[in-house]
């Protein structure tokens, strides 16, 4: 590990550094092995968060609480820590800048890491338009809020959208809740532009968002999913 | 306090499944032997990882894959697919991790 | 070769030997399954003990109900390494459920609703040490954890414990269960760490 970068109260991007490292696509993940002193291992998988950049990989990583991986990699790693990590692994659910087709992306809670690589990885690249549909519970839970925000209004062709789900900032004109339908309508792609779509998060919501997007019309086979378990990681 | 099972989906066999194989299976698909639907692995519905991970067909739910990984051994049952089609690099001079 | 992570310990071990080795305690009670719930109506749930001759004996919920049911305490250890100490069960015995069974037979492969199964040496089953489980910390089983009933083999590793239990065959030979079929330890006793096939 050579950086750590604090992204919320309970999130953090790690920087690591993989001698030898292959490069990957926007989407891909690697799994990530911790091994105790009495040889006990435990492992899990994380989302790249960043394009190809040399040695450097970067993931971020949620605490879950009890979490045995997440809460020595968001708390107690230390630059100059080692950590075993297999990858770039995941053929599926990546975004390559050769497809021109409109992307929207649509993320529940830490479910944003890999669609903020393919968005970091659009740079100078693609001219795709991209729109992002970010479900939180809070304003405090928005990751790489400074950066969205920014990148939004430079005015790149990307579009970003906070849907609440507990709490919203004051002035947000969208009333609290899980995201719907119209929220889709609203702020994403309508299906006749053929977009591909990318939902990543919890397998409630990505089930709900997926079964949304194919009831509005969309093609089931440029829908592509990843689910992050019961709560995500 | 009651939790869920985890349910996942074939994306998180990616990197058990590449101990095994040296090509990408996550865009492989597979024909589901019980009711004759073909799937990506990567939409796969995956129960797991202990004690096992389980791979089942998106339409009829049956299992098309197991894999447990011990101390000494990776087990895997691919019995529940009854065919597999894996996209292969064009360019035999491709890097692994290019997909076609 | 295995890189030691610098200040990572992993779940909290256990040192008063009041667990197996290598299991840590939760107070959480974890949900694993190899697939989706099954929901089954009561009125369709049926218990069926099949011998080696394929005869077999079977109860309905209501036929269950009737039985003589214990109330049981016991400490439960997954194989995933998490320990839950004290829960309490309440079941009708296997010692019931075989009383009037005739078998030669000294292995058992247990079959749930949704296709699981698991085998045991049928003495494993007997004098105590097993039940069909329908109550859980004095409520119904819930689905997720093996309800309307599971099996319950407390002195072996979870995983034998079936959830949505539908019946046992008794064989003549031991014949691998969906996680034998896979690696998994035929006889899985937690105190003698038997996890995988050849431990």
């Amino acid at each position: 590990m050579v950086e750590r970068r604090r992204e919320t109260e309970t999130a953090s991007t790690l920087v690591l550094e993989v001698p030898g490292w292959p490069g990957h696509l926007a989407g891909q993940h690697v799994d990530v092995r911790l091994t105790a002193p009495d040889g006990y291992q435990a492992a899990r998988s994380y989302s790249l968060a960043a394009p190809t950049n040399g040695d450097r990989i970067e993931i971020t990583v949620q605490r879950v609480p009890d979490g045995e991986v997440s809460s020595y990699l968001a708390d107690e790693a230390r630059n100059g820590d080692t950590v075993e990590v297999r990858g770039p692994v995941g053929g599926w659910f990546v975004w390559k800048p050769e497809d021109s087709a409109p992307v929207l992306l649509v993320a529940g809670g830490s479910g944003v890491v890999p669609l903020m690589a393919m968005i970091r990885s659009r740079d100078g690249v693609s001219a795709a338009p991209f729109r992002l549909i970010h479900s939180v519970r809070t304003p405090q839970d928005r990751i790489y809020d400074h950066e969205l925000r920014s990148r939004a209004t430079q005015g790149g062709g990307l579009d970003i959208t906070f849907v609440y789900t507990r709490t919203a900032p004051a002035g947000e004109t969208r009333s609290v809740g899980r995201i719907t339908a119209d929220d889709l309508i609203r702020y994403g792609w309508l299906p006749d532009l053929a977009p591909t779509c990318y939902v990543c998060g919890p397998t409630p919501f990505v089930e709900t968002v997926a079964d949304l997007l194919i009831d509005l019309g969309h093609n089931p086979t440029r829908i592509r999913t990843e689910r992050f378990g019961p709560t995500g990681p | 306090m009651n939790e869920q099972a985890a349910v996942y989906d074939g994306n998180s066999l990616a990197g058990p499944l590449s101990e095994v194989f040296a090509v990408e299976l996550t865009t492989a698909a597979g024909r589901c032997r019980s009711c004759g639907t073909t799937s990506q692995v990567a939409t796969f519905r995956v129960y797991g990882p202990g004690p096992g991970f389980v791979g089942r067909c998106p339409h009829c739910e049956d299992v098309l894959l197991r894999l447990v990984r011990t101390p000494e051994a990776l087990w895997l049952d691919f019995s529940g697919v009854s065919a597999l089609r894996i996209p292969m690099p064009t360019d035999p001079a491709a890097e692994t991790g290019q997909i076609s | 070769m295995d890189i030691f992570t610098r200040g990572f310990r992993g779940r909290g071990r256990d040192s008063s030997g009041q667990l197996p080795p290598g299991q840590y305690l939760t107070n959480d009670f974890p949900v694993l399954s190899a697939g989706p719930t099954p929901r089954i109506p009561l009125d369709a749930w049926a218990f069926t003990i099949t011998t080696e001759l394929a005869e077999s004996q079977q109860w309905s919920w209501a036929e269950l109900m009737a039985l003589p049911a214990e109330s049981i305490t016991a400490n439960i250890h997954c194989v995933t390494r998490w320990s839950k100490l004290d829960t309490d069960w309440r079941g009708v015995s296997l010692d019931t459920l075989l009383a009037d069974i005739e078998t030669e037979a000294d292995f058992a492969l247990v079959n749930s609703y949704g296709g699981y199964s698991t085998n045991l040496p049928l003495e494993d089953l007997l004098d105590g040490k097993a039940w069909v489980a329908f109550e859980y910390e004095g409520e119904e089983l819930a689905p997720e954890h093996g309800g309307p009933a599971r099996l319950l083999v407390p002195h072996l590793y979870l995983w034998k414990s079936a959830k949505w239990v539908r019946g046992i065959d008794l064989m003549l030979q031991d014949s691998p269960g969906f996680w034998e079929q896979l690696g998994y330890h035929d006889y899985g006793d937690p105190w003698r760490e038997q996890r995988y096939q050849g431990d």
